[in-house]
């Protein structure tokens, strides 16, 4: 069992997400930063996308009750196990009873922890993924709070033997190039066709700033407004990094919660190799969209 | 400098079906810009001949009014696999015939607390609360997608006469089992959200129950009929 102390700003449980339900209006749910979720997962011998906490802004502090393996990626934040502060993208052992506590946030927005055997909890829609805005997912559908107590599954040598998977670390290559002013791919459409050459020059040419408006639904930036020909259009399909564009011109790129289906014109959809550089942005940061090269 | 580089050919009308790429793990198939029952009509055939005959590597798919999402797996299938294969069903579609969908019959209770904006809608056409009822239990509607928020049906075959602006303002809670009208659509809420349409009646049926195989009461291409209840 993984027990809270203390829940933090937000954090809540995820995994892989929610897959063969957006029919339905189900969003996939699930890590905005992909990349560090499954590094965290590799470090400590789970399948890549096993339950883990997402963690956002502001640490939580937990204890083990039996002694495991973890690991943190993703945002930097000071990492104490006891005594002894713990380095980021390693694997850490945490002795039984061992408080895990996260203190300052040194840069990022959202770091991610796996403990080996992976977050039990039973799934919901086929998965364990939290889903605030729906009251469902993870946890009873709500962040973690001091109290609440996770299982933990068991069926992996690295949770019978963790202190021999300790000090494994994910190189620094592997990891994403986070920066507080990343350029993010854009493939265009499928509504480019919304916008004048003026206006498709205004979105790749200029930059955006992240507001405090931001969540997990979505990403809202503030810049050179990119104003579409027409106010909406007929409802369709969305996915993780589409860039929708209200009458305000104003973008937003849908993360994980995301509505299924939209009614504003999408300019583009981010790589979705760039989409954790966007998850650790906070507000003020400003990024770029650049059209990505074909492969 | 990326600017100057793109090069872009000259803008036209779409013609339809049109295949589009939606980032690196999804296409989109329009088949129009309109809301109609014969563009859904072709929506849902072309997600049941997907459903039949997938590509490795598919993942699900978006039925829409006018276009089918279709989200697939990078890693193990190619985008220009998956649209030849697209391609492929859209062209052999009209040997299909269409999807007949479930009937639903969904009990309403109209007005007081159950429609708290029956009233104003009837006095806004000019029609009595029995008149409007009427109206609206008269037709079989077709459910074109599902989309908004868990669960949430948007319905085609609104009576015009029944057609209605969003609430100015919209509520910040609207109960599950409400039916909403917003435009030229009629819709039902499957859980308690937020939302703007208004709502003219409720249905005690519950529309979404995880613990139920399977939990949402509706699917796109499913028929309704409401009924009033006392």
């Amino acid at each position: 069992m993984l027990e809270i102390l203390d829940g933090g700003f937000l954090t809540t449980i995820q995994d892989a997400g929610r897959v063969g339900w957006a029919r339905f209006g189900v969003p996939p749910s699930g890590p905005l930063d992909t990349a560090a979720f499954r590094a965290a997962n590799l470090l400590v011998g789970n399948a890549p996308g096993a339950a883990e906490l997402e963690i956002t802004l502001t640490g939580p502090t937990l204890r083990l009750r039996r002694s495991g393996l973890i690991a943190v990626c993703g945002a930097e934040f000071e990492i104490w196990v006891g005594n002894l502060r713990a380095p980021s993208w390693h694997s850490v052992f945490v002795r039984a009873g061992q408080r895990v506590q996260f203190g300052k946030r040194l840069w990022g927005a959202r770091a991610y922890l796996a403990i080996a055997g992976g977050l039990a909890l039973k799934p919901f829609l086929g998965s364990q993924a939290t889903y605030l805005p729906g009251g469902f997912g993870g946890l009873e559908g709500r962040a973690l709070q001091a109290g609440d107590d996770l299982p933990v599954g068991d069926a992996s040598a690295y949770s019978a033997h963790p202190a021999a998977y300790a000090g494994r670390v994910w190189p620094e290559r592997d990891r994403p190039a986070y920066t507080p002013h990343p350029i993010l791919r854009v493939i265009l459409g499928p509504q480019d066709d919304a916008f004048t050459e003026a206006a498709l020059d205004t979105f790749l040419t200029s930059e955006y700033e992240l507001t405090a408006e931001s969540n997990r639904m979505g990403a809202r930036l503030r810049g050179a407004p990119v104003i579409p020909k027409m106010a909406g259009i007929v409802s369709d399909g969305v996915v993780a990094g589409s860039v929708q564009l209200p009458p305000d011109g104003q973008p937003i790129v849908m993360l994980a919660d995301h509505q299924t289906t939209g009614g504003y014109p999408k300019i583009a959809t981010v790589a979705r190799a760039d989409l954790p550089l966007l998850a650790q942005c906070l507000p003020g940061d400003r990024v770029q969209f650049r059209r990505k090269d074909p492969e | 400098m990326n600017g100057a580089r793109r090069s872009r050919g000259a803008r036209r009308i779409h013609r339809y079906p049109r295949i589009a790429p939606v980032g690196e793990a999804a296409f989109t198939v329009e088949f129009g810009d309109r809301i109609d029952e014969d563009l859904v009509q072709r929506v849902l055939s072309l997600d049941a001949a997907l459903a039949d005959d997938p590509f490795p590597g598919f993942s699900e798919t978006v039925p829409t009014y006018r276009s089918l999402l279709v989200l697939f797996e990078p890693e193990r299938a190619s985008p220009e696999r998956v649209e030849r294969h697209l391609m492929h069903l859209v062209r052999s579609l009209g040997a299909r015939p269409l999807p007949e969908g479930r009937l639903h019959e969904i009990p309403v209770c109209y007005g007081d607390a159950c429609g708290p904006d029956l009233e104003s809608v009837a006095r806004v056409h000019s029609l009595t609360v029995g008149e409007l009822i009427q109206l609206h239990t008269a037709p079989t509607y077709r459910v074109a997608m599902l989309g908004f928020a868990p669960g949430f049906a948007y319905l085609l075959g609104l009576d015009e006469r029944l057609a209605t602006p969003r609430l100015a303002t919209p509520r910040t809670r609207v109960p599950a089992g409400s039916v909403g009208i917003a435009g030229v659509q009629t819709g039902l809420y499957a859980l308690n959200t937020p939302g703007g349409w208004q709502i003219i009646g409720q249905t005690t049926l519950t529309l979404f129950d995880p613990e139920r195989e399977p939990p949402f009461t509706l699917q796109a291409g499913d028929r309704v009929r409401f009924v009033a209840s006392h």
